[in-house]
């Protein structure tokens, strides 16, 4: 795979995990290894003194790059608070950008989240906006100067796929800066096919940390990941209504 | 003098800087991955052990946990 240009930045993997979800931080470090990620958020919540190890312990023994997300966020105003306290406590400008409407779909405000984008780029952030897939927002979000796009494949933890791989086809042709497809990927063919679509990346959660077998299906991911950027390079055939014989007509013997 | 903190009400000394705060919290763990809002503005670690608290002050002392 190509080096993946992301924040003004060179990286191998273009398959970024969460931290959320994992039963343990063993189970969890186990994974992120298998997946060979270099990117993994990472959230903000008060601290709790009575906490058994620590999930940047493992992420520092991985040598792997923390971003923080604003994730719990429904206002611009809390996003902008919590990305500056990221940025304080983990001493970099990059902030996962996700602001929700509600705690149901966990689905992006799209208003909030603009205004917190140009907030945030404003102050100097290399922003990744967690978005709807709507090409329209895309645009407003690479307009304001966001470092990527990061438009759903379905609601947070769904592992309901990609429901409208059109839009996504869309975002991505009209995209200039990267476009990771974050939040609903369920197995390994979801990520296979955002990468099909033309994004340049994955960003997943709970597919791998929810999975009976989170060190397997992260395994599944990188290579799923590795084998859609591949197959969206070489150049598929056409889907067609009738079929193309692969096998030529000239010299069928008459056996009758 | 009293305060809140990660929304208990604490009491502090009447000298009490940010970073006892940050002590009393559970948060001086380490160098980094933490950071603290005062009155819903970010200290940065630098003024920490400089700035001192003022009486019914809303601290939070945030951490990184697996998420997002």
């Amino acid at each position: 795979m190509a080096a993946f240009e992301l924040g003004g930045r060179s990286w191998r993997s273009r398959l970024i995990v969460g931290t959320g979800g994992f039963r343990s931080l063993e189970q969890m470090e186990v994974a992120l290894r298998a997946s060979g990620t270099e990117i993994v958020t990472v959230a903000l919540r008060r601290v709790d003194p009575l906490a058994q190890g620590s999930v940047l312990e493992v992420i520092d023994r991985l040598g792997v790059f923390a971003l923080p997300n604003t994730a719990g966020c429904y206002t611009a105003r809390d996003a902008v608070r919590t990305a500056r306290l990221a940025r304080d406590a983990f001493e970099t400008d990059w902030v996962k950008l996700e602001v929700i409407g509600d705690d149901r779909t966990l689905l992006p405000d799209a208003v909030e989240l603009v205004d917190a984008a140009e907030t945030l780029v404003d102050e100097g952030f290399t922003v990744l906006p967690y978005a709807n897939d709507d090409p329209i927002l895309a645009r407003r979000l690479e307009d304001a100067g966001c470092a990527a796009v990061m438009p759903l494949g379905s609601p947070i933890g769904s592992g309901a796929g990609i429901r409208n791989p059109y839009n996504i086809r869309i975002i991505v042709e009209q995209a200039k800066v990267p476009v990771i497809l974050d939040a609903g990927v369920g197995t390994a063919s979801d990520a296979a096919l955002a990468m099909e679509l033309g994004c340049d990346g994955v960003l997943l959660a709970s597919s791998v940390s929810r999975a009976e077998d989170p060190e397997r299906m992260a395994t599944a991911m990188r290579k799923a990941v590795e084998s859609g950027f591949e197959a969206r390079r070489a150049g598929r055939i056409p889907r067609r209504l009738h079929a193309r014989a692969s096998t030529p007509e000239d010299g069928v013997p008459e056996l009758g | 003098m009293i305060i809140e903190l990660n929304g208990d009400r604490v009491e502090l000394a009447d000298d009490a800087r940010v970073a006892d705060a940050v002590a009393r919290a559970g948060g001086d763990r380490g160098p980094r991955g933490v950071a603290v809002a005062v009155d819903g503005e970010v200290v940065p670690r630098a003024a920490w052990e400089r700035l001192k608290l003022r009486e019914d002050q809303k601290v939070e002392v945030v951490g990184a946990i697996q998420g997002g």
